[in-house]
């Protein structure tokens, strides 16, 4: 078992702001991104110009993508698994909310947040997801029926689906090419039968505002118990228990973990809580409606992009400040987190420059497997390339001769 | 309690003769809620203000107090109210905190299905509305003793709401007067407890045992005084006192003190107060910036509370899932109101002595022991019980159960009484001998003492012939009418019986002689 890096808290979308330092994309060493750079695959001392893996669960992805393990777990509030999934070309998982317990997941947004699953396909993931799937005692927001470990049948014919295009997802912002990865994605499926639509949701716009006001009001309460006094760092001040715990709080916090509890403070405020948690509240139970109106209308599985572009470098990405950038990184992935609803990020193609571009599917609620069946099918036809990491590995190309790599590598 | 003014004229106290109307003892809950703790699950109780009018009287300054309280209970439980860890009274300092006391993020909050039951049995007992559906939230504030930041309570929807207490007050120059009376409840709430603290002011540090705090009744106080028919005053609170005197002493001294702050001219503040029980009266504790925020909101971690009766259970629900309200009805013990009434039917007991003896842990069924094992009448036994055996646990600071005296024992003294084997006197003597030797039986005191009554008739008559006879002055007395005289006579006759006889029966015997 190994543990990885991590924005701070689960709280940005570029896996940058953590206290040991930012996470690379092991696609910035890749042959298939170095070639487009034209740069010497070997050699160079500068190493200042590597892509960021997305956020924040982006050490899992990493890790997941250089091959250094079968699988990894990460979180899921708000996109947190997808995002880096589809920045660093694996599958990321996101159960449906109550599917896997939260026990032993340190809490961002406790009404939001999933144990996430990243692996190298799909199979893989729905091999994590039986053994983590189903009741647990210990969390009181599992469901109450066990879940049988599954394995996911190979489809072949999708003339019976029905795929849902969301328009308002097509966003001023999104790049040319995942956009366009997207109409091919349409058109594939179109192609082998399967029922392509265009659906609405509404209230997509006040999504992200939505999702700030609730995830920094839950941010706010359950940070709270980091006072230093039972576990984790305590500053030297022990003038007053007051002193000592805004000292505390300061030293230990960085900047974008305050930002969020002094919002979500603010929002729950007594003069507040109505026009700004309740109201939010509010809105989050319209969105939730917007999907549940789709897929009561014949939709199966709707199907989004995850990111508005491919991966960027780190010193694009820092230019922006990380409230910025999350609601960059999150603006397709938060709604469904939302609405409690199963999605996962499958990887597609490379952009122009190499890097992997993944699209998002979102399933109904519960429907986990069957959002697996179409997203495994997704993968077999598009054949995304295996990572090229060879030169920079050296000896270490027995690795793809061993059986833990994934099945996708013995097609 | 809530007497006229006359009643509680006593000089010294100038409040009282300006006409307060101190109204009942029980009163509003706080705006937010009343509260009760308790990890392991506590129930609190809050109260409604039964705000007294009374016309003003010409040319006097009416003043009418509201009083509610905010009760604390723990639950008796094995574990605690959301962690699975165990309760155990006195256990060495954090020896019993699981992951989720030491609020370790990743945990998660489980209710436990004793304390639910606990409360809705509380509720019922207290004749509240159950809620069927009840909601958690999170109370926000920073202090050692909460490590989450914030308690989990029932803030929006708890458990119970709008329930009574029916109680009585015995007043009277005997005590013998009873007032019934009603107390309002506004809501019953589950809530976690906080952790205990104690403050080492030697080393200026404060230590903290997250077992959960000891105590297991705290009462808040809220207080405020108003004119009648104007609108309710500015109230304050006194926390934490954990005694009924106490709590009967900060009410009285807070009233008093706003009453005199308002006459002076001054302004109550709404603030927390604590009691300094040397000096009697209540301070201001440590206030910040005003009023707190508490910033509640859901509790995200607990879906809400479902409860159901026969009519609503879902067919084929588990029971370990569900609570069903009938069913806890039924196990319901009999409340003490009925036990009271079930006395006063059976035994022709006073009321006020139905009271007592369900005022002391393990009295009540005392009294029924010896009953059972007694020909006695009850009248006797309850006076035996309530005045000797309670005087007797008193003077010695015991419990019915560390009593030296057994049921069985009091019983077997009883009936040697009703048989009139012994005289009332020497009966007393017996149970003060079996208070202190413990392992005899009556019988064997009274023999070993020598203490039966004399059965011989006869030979009473003749001693009191002889008493008489010795005696010619006091009963010169006696004819002429010395009331005191003959109780003299009959001390001489008991001294000659060596207070073997009766002296009821001796003052008879003595009359007939003495007529005839």
């Amino acid at each position: 078992m190994g543990k990885t890096n991590l924005d701070e808290f689960a709280m940005g979308s570029g896996s940058t702001d953590g206290v040991f330092g930012p996470v690379k994309n092991p696609w910035s060493y890749s042959k298939q991104y170095r070639e487009k750079k034209k740069q010497k695959p070997h050699g160079e001392n500068e190493d200042t110009n590597w892509l960021i893996t997305g956020g924040s669960s982006g050490g899992s992805a990493a890790a997941v993508s250089a091959f250094t393990c079968f699988a990894a777990l990460g979180s899921d509030t708000g996109g947190s698994t997808r995002n880096p999934a589809a920045l660093c070309g694996v599958v990321g998982l996101k159960p449906t909310y109550g599917l896997v317990s939260r026990h032993g997941l340190i809490p961002l947004v406790n009404s939001m947040d999933v144990p996430g699953i990243l692996t190298r396909c799909v199979d893989d993931a729905a091999t994590v997801l039986g053994v983590l799937a189903g009741h647990d005692c210990k969390d009181s927001t599992t469901v109450q029926d066990p879940v049988k470990s599954f394995i996911l049948p190979s489809l072949t014919d999708v003339s019976k689906l029905c795929i849902g295009i969301p328009k308002e997802y097509l966003v001023p912002e999104l790049s040319s090419e995942v956009q366009s990865l997207w109409s091919k994605a349409a058109k594939l499926f179109e192609s082998e039968g399967a029922k392509v639509i265009e659906v609405s949701l509404p209230h997509t716009s006040y999504s992200i505002v939505c999702y700030h006001v609730l995830c920094t009001s839950e941010v706010a309460s359950n940070m709270a118990r980091f006072d230093g006094l039972e576990y984790g760092h305590r500053c030297d001040i022990n003038v007053s228990t007051e002193a000592m715990y805004a000292a505390t709080r300061r030293e230990g916090f960085n900047d974008v973990v305050r930002g969020r509890i002094l919002s979500g403070n603010f929002f729950l405020l007594k003069e507040n809580y109505e026009n700004y948690f309740i109201k939010a509240q509010k809105v989050r139970r319209l969105i939730a409606n917007d999907f549940v109106n789709v897929f009561n209308s014949g939709v199966d599985v709707l199907l989004t992009p995850t990111t508005l572009s491919e991966a960027v470098p780190y010193v694009e990405f820092i230019k922006e400040d990380n409230r910025t950038r999350s609601a960059q990184g999150d603006i397709f992935t938060q709604a469904v987190n939302m609405a409690g609803l199963p999605a996962v990020s499958v990887p597609m193609a490379l952009s122009n420059q190499g890097l992997p571009i993944g699209l998002q599917f979102i399933g109904r609620a519960f429907c986990d497997q069957q959002l697996l069946t179409v997203a495994k099918w997704f993968e077999k036809q598009v054949q995304f390339p295996i990572i090229q990491l060879q030169e920079i590995m050296g000896d270490c190309s027995s690795v793809f001769e061993n059986d833990l790599a994934s099945v996708s590598l013995k097609q | 309690m809530a007497a006229p003014v006359l009643r509680w004229s006593c000089p010294a106290r100038r409040w009282i003769l300006a006409n307060i109307d101190r109204g009942p003892r029980h009163g509003r809950g706080s705006p937010t809620g009343s509260r009760s703790s308790g990890k392991r699950g506590q129930s609190s109780v809050a109260q409604q203000p039964l705000a007294t009018a009374q016309k003003p009287r010409k040319g006097e300054h009416q003043w009418a107090a509201v009083v509610g309280l905010e009760i604390h209970a723990q639950i008796s439980s094995n574990s605690k109210l959301f962690s699975g860890s165990q309760v155990h009274f006195a256990a060495p300092p954090n020896s019993l905190v699981s992951f989720f006391d030491a609020s370790l993020p990743g945990t998660l909050p489980v209710l436990n299905r004793r304390c639910v039951e606990a409360a809705v049995m509380t509720g019922l007992a207290l004749n509240c509305h159950i809620n069927k559906k009840s909601l958690f939230d999170r109370k926000h504030y920073f202090y050692a003793d909460l490590p989450a930041g914030y308690q989990i309570t029932q803030q929006r929807l708890p458990i119970a709401v709008k329930g009574s207490l029916a109680y009585s007050v015995f007043v009277g120059k005997n005590r013998n007067q009873v007032i019934n009376k009603t107390v309002r409840i506004k809501q019953i709430q589950l809530e976690q407890d906080s952790g205990k603290s104690l403050h080492d002011d030697l080393r200026s540090q404060t230590l903290i045992d997250l077992n959960r705090a000891e105590g297991q009744l705290r009462v808040d106080a809220n207080i405020s005084v108003h004119h009648p028919g104007e609108p309710l005053g500015v109230r304050t609170e006194v926390k934490n006192l954990n005694s009924a005197r106490f709590l009967a002493k900060a009410i009285d001294y807070e009233i008093q003190r706003q009453i005199e702050e308002l006459e002076n001219g001054g302004e109550i503040l709404n603030e927390t107060r604590s009691f300094d029980c040397k000096l009697g009266c209540t301070v201001p504790m440590r206030d910040k910036e005003g009023k707190q925020d508490y910033r509640f909101i859901p509790e995200p971690n607990l879906p809400p509370l479902l409860l159901y009766d026969s009519a609503s259970l879902p067919a084929g629900a588990d029971p370990q899932q569900v609570i069903n309200i009938d069913q806890l009805r039924e196990q319901l013990p009999e409340l003490p109101r009925v036990t009271r009434e079930k006395l006063v039917q059976q035994y022709g007991m006073l009321p006020e002595h139905s009271f007592t003896l369900l005022n002391e842990v393990g009295l009540l069924e005392f009294f029924q022991n010896v009953m059972k094992e007694t020909r006695a009448e009850p009248k006797r036994v309850t006076s035996w019980v309530l005045n000797t055996f309670l005087g007797f646990l008193k003077q010695q600071n015991l419990a019915v159960s560390e009593s030296p005296v057994t049921p069985s024992a009091l019983a077997e003294l009883l009936n040697l009484l009703d048989q009139k084997t012994i005289s009332s006197a020497a009966a007393k003597k017996v149970f003060e001998e079996l208070w202190r030797s413990g392992g005899k039986t009556p019988a064997q005191i009274v023999s070993e003492k020598r203490l039966e009554l004399m059965q011989d008739q006869e030979a009473l008559e003749e001693l009191c012939q002889a008493t008489m006879e010795k005696h010619p002055q006091v009963v010169m007395d006696l004819k002429k009418g010395n009331p005191r005289a003959i109780n003299k006579l009959i001390g001489l006759v008991r001294k000659a019986t060596l207070n073997r006889a009766d002296p009821t029966v001796i003052k008879e015997m003595l009359e007939r002689q003495l007529s005839s």
